[in-house]
């Protein structure tokens, strides 16, 4: 099999690994479980750059930014035990929004396993449920095909996190090293097959159709099928909207653009759910976020699906036509079955609501009659700076949707948001790794006071590295969205959700990061612009109204039909 | 509401350390009780099988054997009804030896259930019983009323009546 073996330790082995696989960054955090690898880091220095990040969390949220930005695996490393713990949160944003990344973790050597040994968890146990993948290794000699293995499947088909555990002992035996890149699992199929009479199928419903609709998802840029995707858009006609974790995959400004959909998406895309006639999911997965209730969702409409995972098809919302594979290669091969065509008065329909939500909604939140600052105007006020040329990384809440709603994008990869999971703490680390996946662009981290709170740690390694990451906290002193729902649902009962917050300007001023905090309109513009031009990392405050809602919204288990305006 | 029907849930599988717990996981995730899971060889050199058997609307067991088969290392899985296997559970009943002499009734229901006498001794003998679980429960509740020192039934094992088809899965997955 192999031609130049030399003798190496299974810890050289995993650097050895990372270097084949085209690694040169990673995030972790040391322990004694992993301190034969971080030894041989320490050797390989020149190849591989290792970011410490203050916490697990934030060394995995960092890989998750890296690899959303940059359309590579991200990696992180930790120790056992807490080490490895702290790795799971990331891990399940990973898995629910489908991001590739491998995880290293130390063990306590093999003779200990089971034994309850000092700082031994059983993390292969704990991270099943969240994992693509997951793999012990005990033996030095098993480390290169099981590291080649986790990237093939990390980055292959529907990606996913992969965790690979190495005990101590497996890290400090020597053996044979040599490195094939894995090109197959047998028992895994990374991209289905696709039936040609199903392009044919879905070209027919397509090309009958009077009103119909689009939604994307996110498999549109991690399929990287941007190009095939707009081409598909731009000659069937029809009308696209976006789940949170597509934006960007076609500009904000395209004609065909139709927003969002969602709990807190457009009016438009919303309400024609249930009117149009032909539903084409491309990329997405129905997330209850989504639809809404299920019984009432485009009940109307047939479904065709475009798919990369069969387990996805049929599970939330029944298809007409199910198109499996990569999107890529199936919107290419459907482009020449489709008529061109135009729908004035279907797209008329989507600007009269348009027209609806601008008056009722977004109006007041892009330019506030109130003297309080809204979180809109903030990223309204970054857009004009930025021109949309910017990767907006977000934590989770009510800034959150401001932000995805509000913000403009002019390329893919240009949104890193905790989608599925709803991880609060993800912004800040996730911003330094987008950075790093995407150094020659500008990074803005929006984060609530809240989140920013959880994961506030990482100022130290945006310090110690001088990564050059905007965070703008949008302060409103309340954990805001669950603050909202109190208000509409529980009765203005607060519970637990009203922040006393520090200094924060004095607090980013101890990690050396150059720092601002307004509250008044006039100083706004600014501000937003200061941070933006000055070199290196910036720290905003911006004090936002308190009591603000986002709206639309779609309530709990209501129909998307039945969005609210106010 | 759709009708919920028993199930018997067949996954072949490399021989992987953390797949009992990789499957149990996706049953646990939904709530739903398993009432048996063996696993044993296949009749392909190093391929594995699980059988499941669960009670649940023919939708949710499609989707959780969509979840199985999209696991890395399960090669294909299938569900199938009571009506479309042939399946087989065995059941073991420790009873008290001097029953065999006192209670005469007893040596008439194990001859008619065709169930067979694995040991004997002074203190206790022990029954085997393989059938359906329509038998073996018959059984056990003949003897039950005797008293019984111990019971333990199997999982169920089954085959399926339509061929699986698993070498050309196999095959399938060699040419990619």
């Amino acid at each position: 099999m192999s031609k130049n073996k030399e003798r190496i330790t299974g810890a050289e082995a995993v650097i050895r690994c990372l270097l084949a696989e085209g690694v040169d960054l990673l995030y972790g955090y040391p322990g004694g479980a992993i301190m034969p690898v971080y030894d041989e880091l320490y050797k390989y220095q020149d190849k591989l750059t290792h970011i410490l990040a203050r916490h697990e969390q934030g060394a995995i949220h960092a890989a998750q930014g890296y690899a959303r930005t940059s359309g590579r695996v991200g990696v992180a490393m930790a120790t056992s035990g807490p080490g490895a713990t702290n790795l799971v949160t990331g891990i399940a944003d990973a898995q629910i929004d489908s991001t590739p990344l491998v995880c290293i973790t130390g063990q306590v050597a093999s003779h200990l396993l089971g034994s309850d040994a000092f700082q031994e968890t059983d993390i292969v146990g704990i991270s099943t449920p969240v994992t693509k993948w997951n793999i012990q290794i005990t033996k030095a000699e098993d480390i290169p095909t099981m590291m080649a293995k986790a990237f093939y499947i990390a980055r292959s088909g529907r990606p996913g996190p992969v965790l690979v555990d190495i005990t101590k002992d497996a890290q400090f035996a020597e053996f044979d090293f040599s490195y094939e890149p894995c090109k197959g699992v047998r028992s895994y199929k990374a991209i289905p097959a696709t039936d040609p009479q199903s392009l044919k199928d879905a070209a027919a419903l397509i090309n009958d159709a009077e009103k119909p609709m689009i939604v994307w998802g996110q498999g549109v840029i991690l399929g990287e099928a941007e190009a095939e995707f707009k081409a598909f858009v731009e000659k069937s006609g029809i009308p696209a909207a976006w789940t949170i974790l597509g934006v960007s995959a076609l500009e904000t400004a395209h004609d065909l653009n139709v927003g969002m959909v969602g709990m807190h998406g457009n009016y438009g895309p919303n309400k024609l759910t249930n009117e149009c006639d032909l539903l084409i999911a491309i990329g997405m997965r129905f997330d209850d976020r989504v639809t809404g209730n299920l019984e009432t969702y485009a009940k109307q409409a047939k479904v065709i699906h475009f798919e990369i995972d069969p387990a996805e098809v049929n599970k939330n919302v029944m298809c007409e036509v199910a198109v499996m594979g990569s999107v890529k290669t199936t919107l290419a091969d459907l482009l020449p079955l489709i008529k061109e065509k135009t729908y004035a008065s279907w797209l008329a329909e989507f600007k009269a609501f348009d027209k609806i939500e601008q008056e009722k909604v977004i109006q007041e939140e892009l330019y506030p009659s109130k003297d309080g600052l809204s979180m809109g105007e903030v990223i309204r006020n970054v857009n004009e700076v930025t021109g949309g040329d910017a990767v907006i990384v977000t934590d989770v809440g009510q800034h959150q949707m401001m932000a995805i709603r509000y913000a403009e994008f002019v390329k893919s990869k240009s949104n890193v948001t905790s989608g599925g999971l709803g991880t609060m703490g993800f912004a800040l680390p996730a911003a330094m790794g987008a950075k790093q996946g995407a150094p020659d662009r500008q990074v803005v981290a929006v984060i609530g006071d809240g989140g920013y709170q959880m994961t506030i740690q990482e100022l130290g390694t945006i310090f110690q590295y001088n990564i050059g990451v905007k965070v703008l906290v949008l302060n409103n002193e309340f954990l805001g969205m669950v603050r909202q729902w109190q208000e509409l649902f529980f009765d203005n009962r607060y519970a637990s959700t009203e922040m006393v917050n520090p200094n924060f300007v004095k607090i980013a001023e101890g990690y050396n990061i150059p720092a601002n905090s307004v509250s008044k309109r006039e100083d706004l513009a600014d501000a937003v612009k200061t941070m933006l031009e000055t070199p290196g990392p910036y720290f905003l405050e911006v004090r936002v109204e308190k009591e603000n809602n986002v709206f639309p919204m779609i309530p709990t288990g209501a129909s998307v039909s039945d969005i609210r305006l106010s | 509401m759709e009708e919920k029907k028993y199930y018997t849930i067949s996954v072949y599988t490399e021989n992987n350390v953390g797949l009992v717990n990789r499957i149990s996981t996706i049953f646990l995730k939904r709530h739903v009780n398993l009432l048996s899971m063996t696993a044993s060889e296949s009749e392909i050199e190093d391929v594995y099988r699980f059988t499941i058997l669960v009670k649940m609307t023919e939708e949710k067991v499609k989707k959780i054997v969509g979840q199985i088969e999209k696991q890395i290392e399960v090669i294909k899985a299938y569900y199938h009804t009571d009506e479309e296997t042939i399946s087989q559970e065995t059941a073991l009943y420790k009873v008290k030896s001097e029953l065999l002499f006192d209670e005469p009734q007893i040596q008439n229901i194990i001859k008619k259930s065709g169930a067979s006498i694995v040991t004997v001794n002074k203190k206790f003998f022990v029954i085997s019983k393989t059938g359906r679980r329509i038998e073996t429960e018959a059984l056990h509740s003949a003897l039950k009323p005797f008293g019984l020192l111990q019971f333990t039934r199997s999982g169920r094992i089954a085959v399926t009546k339509e061929a699986m088809m698993i070498s050309d899965v196999l095959k399938d997955f060699d040419e990619e």
